[in-house]
């Protein structure tokens, strides 16, 4: 019974997904190493990472799911819970702090009608702090998406969330 | 050649290639070592440069690497597979240093890496870099494409024996991972705590084997030695530590910025020259020289040089040298807070004072700023100074998270008095 009820639950990688950790597993002496980037590349397919991605990535790195959890919960860009399209990392550590990124903060979740942690209702964004960007000469920062954003100000702010 | 970590680059191009890095020198550094030196004349340069670890901590780099046991067949197995590591998981509050240096010239970085692995003899090396780094991730990705095209990495590098493979490892984040233990158990895809120590790294790290962590910036410095030897780099440290250093400043002066610079250069010249001094209404009530986790010094101390040691006697670290200034409209308690809420929040859990002593420090903290505080409470923190300093924890980060702290309780006492006396109402600050 508990093996049909796991099966059922479990969800298996892509094609692409697999090719993309296969392509880096030799780089490590076993698979557990390999955790944590896969888990990175199964989250840049998936955007987060739910309890039967995580599933499906033990099996596949045929390592337990509690140490691939403990892992998930560690790590700040491991996502466990669903997030928008893009995710808006800011700053809050101490340049940052002294430069604004309260403002920068309070203005994200007031366009956006949320607290830090949570989506915006059309699931565009998701606001989340972040520890230091390494961009404190031209504090505050953030980082949207992929994209290292500086010299932020609430115009700024507005400028990103236009788009 | 007096900048040679950054003469690459400028704020006109903004990525320097393989064909752009070896109009300038490039990779003879690599070329002398591989081809006219044996790995021990390598370490045995390195050390008598006098580089010292760039990521914080200060010590002797090649020191480091003579620690690794010689590779002779009577080593036990596992010590005959040993591992290079670049450590550009840069995120110590304040410093903004190794992410230009990735950013715009890694291929500086490889070659510092690919001689230190020849040095120690590894055949595997990785840059183990945090995950919020997309910009240096791609850069990095490039010119390692690049560099193995050249034939630079891989097998018979430059027709020698030697052989190389460096990967990318990106990371998922928490400051922890920058630590050299920590990050050997995020590489093997374990939770980033640290090791108890000993073994050290050198004797049995990653998988057990031999390894060397180095940083970034200190990895930028070893092709340079090599190719223009000692003396020249004896040559460019005003005091007693030798080479440059990137320094840099943020918070607010005229203009932040990070700058190439002599290791020696008095901090007041980098934070009145090149940063331009104080933005107008402001003053400086005191800065903390190389990251969140060195001690606060103040205008008194404008005069000391950015050497180890002599930062070390005037009550703080040189750290990463990127220089953190506090005014006089910023308060230092709340300050102290927001870098204290990091450090407990980064915190790995894995030992009681830390994990627990933390969390005490923010609440008081919070607390007191609340008007809530008691006197006795700065007692505490003074107690906690202690409890969470050096030799009561696994690693550096709790002893780091305290320094500011100790020294903000010493030098800031009235800030802190003022909110629990409960006249914090004349205070300015913003």
């Amino acid at each position: 019974m508990k093996q049909t009820a796991e099966k059922s639950t479990s969800e298996d990688l892509t094609a692409l997904e697999i090719q993309e950790i296969n392509a880096i597993i030799n780089h490590y002496e076993d698979h557990t190493s390999v955790a944590i980037e896969a888990l990175n590349i199964v989250q840049k397919h998936r955007r987060w990472i739910s309890d039967s991605t995580l599933k499906a990535v033990a099996d596949f790195l045929q390592i337990s799911l509690a140490h691939l959890e403990s892992v998930a919960t560690f790590d700040n860009l491991i996502y466990r819970q669903p997030v928008g399209n893009t995710v808006i990392h800011y700053c809050n550590s101490v340049t940052c702090w002294m430069l604004g990124s309260e403002q920068i903060r309070e203005h994200l979740c007031q366009r956006l009608h949320v607290e830090p942690g949570e989506t915006s209702a059309d699931g565009q964004y998701t606001i989340l702090p972040i520890v230091c960007l390494g961009a404190c000469d031209r504090a505050p920062a953030a980082l949207v998406g992929d994209e290292l954003k500086i010299d932020l100000n609430t115009d700024a702010i507005d400028e990103i969330l236009k788009r | 050649m007096d900048k040679p970590l950054t003469q690459n680059i400028h704020p006109d191009h903004d990525f320097t290639s393989l064909a752009d890095y070896q109009k300038t020198g490039g990779y003879r550094g690599m070329r002398k070592a591989l081809t006219e030196l044996q790995p021990h004349e390598v370490t045995q340069q390195i050390k008598d440069s006098g580089l010292r670890g760039r990521g914080g901590a200060g010590f002797s780099t090649g020191l480091k690497w003579s620690l690794v046991p010689k590779k002779t067949s009577d080593l036990p197995d596992f010590q005959q597979t040993r591992y290079f590591v670049a450590n550009a998981d840069e995120m110590e509050p304040g410093a903004f240093k190794d992410r230009l240096l990735l950013e715009q010239d890694p291929h500086q970085l490889i070659e510092g890496i690919i001689i230190g692995a020849y040095a120690i003899q590894a055949n595997i090396a990785y840059i183990f870099m945090r995950g919020e780094y997309r910009l240096a991730a791609k850069r990095v990705t490039y010119a390692l494409q690049e560099a193995r095209a050249q034939g630079y990495l891989g097998e018979h590098i430059l027709g020698s024996d030697f052989n190389l493979e460096i990967y990318l490892h990106t990371s998922a984040g928490r400051y922890i991972c920058g630590e050299e233990t920590a990050l050997l158990n995020a590489l093997e895809g374990k939770r980033s705590t640290p090791r108890a120590r000993p073994p050290h790294a050198v004797a049995s790290g990653l998988w057990g084997r031999p390894t060397v962590v180095n940083n970034v910036e200190t990895l930028c410095n070893v092709g340079h030695i090599i190719h223009y030897g000692i003396d020249w780099y004896h040559s460019l440290g005003l005091g007693a530590d030798h080479g440059t250093k990137l320094f840099g400043v943020s918070g607010r002066v005229k203009h932040p910025g990070l700058w190439e610079l002599p290791m020696g250069t008095p901090i007041r010249e980098i934070v009145e020259e090149y940063a331009g001094g104080m933005l107008d209404g402001y003053q400086l009530r005191g800065f903390l020289p190389g990251g969140a986790s060195t001690d606060f010094l103040l205008p008194e101390h404008l005069d000391v040089r950015m050497d180890y040691d002599v930062v070390a006697e005037a009550g703080s670290r040189l750290g990463t040298g990127t220089l953190i200034i506090l005014d006089d409209k910023t308060c230092p308690v709340k300050m102290v807070l927001n870098m204290e809420q990091f450090f407990a929040q980064e915190s790995c859990g894995w030992c009681t004072p830390c994990r627990d002593g933390l969390p005490w420090t923010v609440t008081l903290l919070q607390d007191i700023i609340a008007g809530q505080g008691r006197m006795e409470d700065l007692d505490t923190l003074a107690g906690l100074t202690r409890m969470l300093g050096p030799g009561h924890t696994f690693c550096a980060l709790a002893p780091g998270a305290m320094e500011p702290l100790q020294s903000a309780l010493k030098f800031f006492r009235e800030d802190f008095e003022r909110y629990i006396v409960g006249n914090n109402d004349e205070l300015e600050y913003a």
